[in-house]
């Protein structure tokens, strides 16, 4: 029997545009978090990082709320894409990175924090805008940690479940990603598939794990 | 010209005991050095006028351009006040190289003149061979060398230092200080530098502002703030070992002479001007100026017989501590001469004497 390697190229690509849309939030947030003082701080740090606690059904059912038909955002992106936001491949994508960006929010964050002040201080006088001193001195002096925080989002999106089925659903060849696939695989007794996608999967976030791992610890030169 | 007005209040915390900076600074081109002991304020003094930390109240103008008005809610960012910083540690950017980090900081210029300048700062502060390399592969001094053309390659109107010789052996100082008066040559700006060592106020500063508890408590040339210390808290901060309270007994302006009375000791003096009999003044004498002596006999004017309670050896000299807080500071040889004083006299030359 052939095996269908459909989930795991959608996977991927979930997992890629996830991550992307994840550094883009989740760096925007942490240096809000990182740099400004408001009050609530605390409590949109806490709202950030609840997707990280939260079953993902509960997520699901959220995002359900919030992007289904009925919905505000529903409707207006289906008057502007022309199909409804659930149950695409697209969907299936935000479901993966509302899971994964507090992972990068909280590393990020504690990565900007712990850039030395001094450098940012000594930019500002030099005449450098707030936006050239984030993308010149703060981020590339935080880069190691972010990238390997991304990294670790990505894997997390790889591995999305719950919030995918529920928003996404288990459409074969056009929603199902390699974590569903695979509940599909065991339910209907294809262990050979079941088989193949895990020892992949395991394989590949083995790697992904060890390599952020090592970038993180590598010393970091004063 | 740099004029500064800065009052700021830390209220008193759990742990802290609160903190209140009060003062007016005004200096014109070349060096004026901020002096004082740690914790009274002087970094906080140099944030303010970067605009790193807000002022309750007062005002900062640069020539004629105001930086902060809290009057008229007027507050310059950092990156628009044209005030070059020098950081106690460097805080050249670790990722850039030396030519990148001036590269950076010369921004403002077009994309050829910006280069053109760069190069031209490596020359000048002997930084061209080692241009290519990152902040931690090159030496201490190196550093402070590019850190200090780093704040001067956009021209700025102000030169800011904080402890630029912290952490920098003896040879490496005395380059510093030949490198900073270079810089007020070619510069005319004013140069504010932080600091809460004597002998940098002395090597370094056209003007000296004695900075205590968030205060300037006196200013002037160095040699003039040493030699007349507004208070005995000055005098305190700037070295002077011995400090004694007197009561003036007699004032004979026709012989030029006057006599204090310390409680312990009689002093002859010179007359003493602006002042009147039975006055209580603060009587400072620096170590180094008081004189010792084998008793036998006959006491010299202005002297008198102590225990010696210590001896602490020092780079220059053997400083002796004596009964009654009497610090002399006495060159080795004559100390080697004298060491085997069975009694000592210590004497204090009228001259030395310096009435607060």
């Amino acid at each position: 029997m052939a095996i269908d390697w459909f989930p795991l190229w959608l996977s991927l690509r979930v997992a890629a545009l996830s991550t992307f849309f994840s550094l883009l939030l989740g760096l925007w947030l942490a240096y809000i978090l990182a740099n400004r003082e408001f009050r609530g701080k605390e409590a949109v740090d806490a709202a950030a990082t609840l997707p990280l606690v939260l079953p993902p059904t509960v997520l699901g059912y959220y995002l359900l709320v919030i992007l289904g038909r009925e919905s505000a955002l529903g409707r207006l992106y289906e008057s502007v894409v022309g199909h409804p936001l659930v149950f695409t491949w697209q969907a299936a994508v935000v479901a993966a990175t509302v899971h994964a960006f507090p992972l990068l929010v909280k590393t990020a964050r504690a990565a900007l924090e712990s850039v030395d002040r001094s450098y940012e201080k000594a930019a500002r006088t030099l005449g450098a805008s707030e936006w050239r001193v984030f993308w010149r001195v703060t981020l590339p002096l935080a880069r190691r940690s972010i990238f390997a925080a991304a990294v670790l989002a990505f894997a997390r999106s790889l591995g999305d479940f719950g919030a995918t089925l529920m928003v996404a659903g288990n459409i074969p060849g056009k929603t199902q990603t390699a974590a569903i696939a695979i509940y599909d695989a065991v339910e209907s007794g294809n262990t050979l598939l079941a088989r193949t996608l895990v020892l992949i999967i395991s394989a590949g976030a083995m790697a992904i794990v060890y390599g952020a791992n090592r970038l993180e610890h590598r010393r970091v030169r004063p | 010209m740099i004029q500064a007005r800065i009052a700021k209040k830390y209220p008193p915390g759990k742990e802290s005991p609160g903190f209140a900076l009060d003062l007016e600074i005004r200096a014109s081109a070349g060096i004026t050095v901020l002096f004082g002991p740690s914790g009274a304020g002087k970094t906080l003094t140099l944030e303010a006028i970067a605009g790193f930390v807000r002022p309750d109240s007062g005002r900062i103008l640069l020539d004629d351009v105001i930086l902060f008005d809290a009057a008229s809610q007027v507050n310059v960012p950092p990156r628009r006040r044209h005030c070059g910083y020098v950081f106690q540690n460097y805080a050249l950017f670790p990722h850039m190289t030396l030519r990148q980090n001036l590269l950076f900081a010369a921004d403002r210029l077009r994309r050829l003149e910006r280069h053109r300048r760069a190069g031209e700062m490596l020359e000048r502060f002997q930084l061209a061979a080692v241009a290519g390399r990152r902040p931690h592969e090159v030496s201490g001094g190196e550093k402070q060398r590019c850190s200090i053309a780093r704040a001067l390659i956009g021209e700025p109107r102000l030169l800011l230092l904080d402890e630029p010789a912290r952490g920098l052996d003896a040879p490496l100082r005395s380059s510093l200080y030949t490198l900073l008066r270079q810089v007020r040559a070619d510069f005319d700006i004013p140069i504010l530098l932080v600091t809460h060592d004597l002998d940098e106020a002395f090597a370094l500063g056209d003007n000296m502002l004695v900075i205590q508890d968030g205060r300037v408590v006196q200013s002037g040339p160095p040699r003039r703030v040493l030699d007349e210390p507004a208070s005995a808290d000055v005098a305190r901060l700037l070295g002077v070992a011995n400090l004694f309270q007197a009561e003036i007994t007699a004032l004979d302006p026709g012989r030029n002479t006057s006599r204090l009375n310390t409680g312990a000791f009689e002093l002859a003096a010179p007359y003493l001007p602006g002042h009147f009999r039975g006055d209580r003044v603060w009587v400072s004498v620096r170590a180094e100026d008081l004189r010792v002596h084998r008793r036998d006999g006959v006491l010299p004017p202005n002297s008198f017989p102590a225990e010696l309670v210590r001896i602490q050896e020092r780079s220059q000299a053997v400083r002796l501590e004596f009964s009654g807080e009497l610090f002399a500071d006495v060159p080795r040889e004559e100390f080697e001469r004298q060491k085997d004083n069975q009694e000592w006299l210590v004497e204090i030359p009228p001259h030395a004497l310096r009435i607060i």
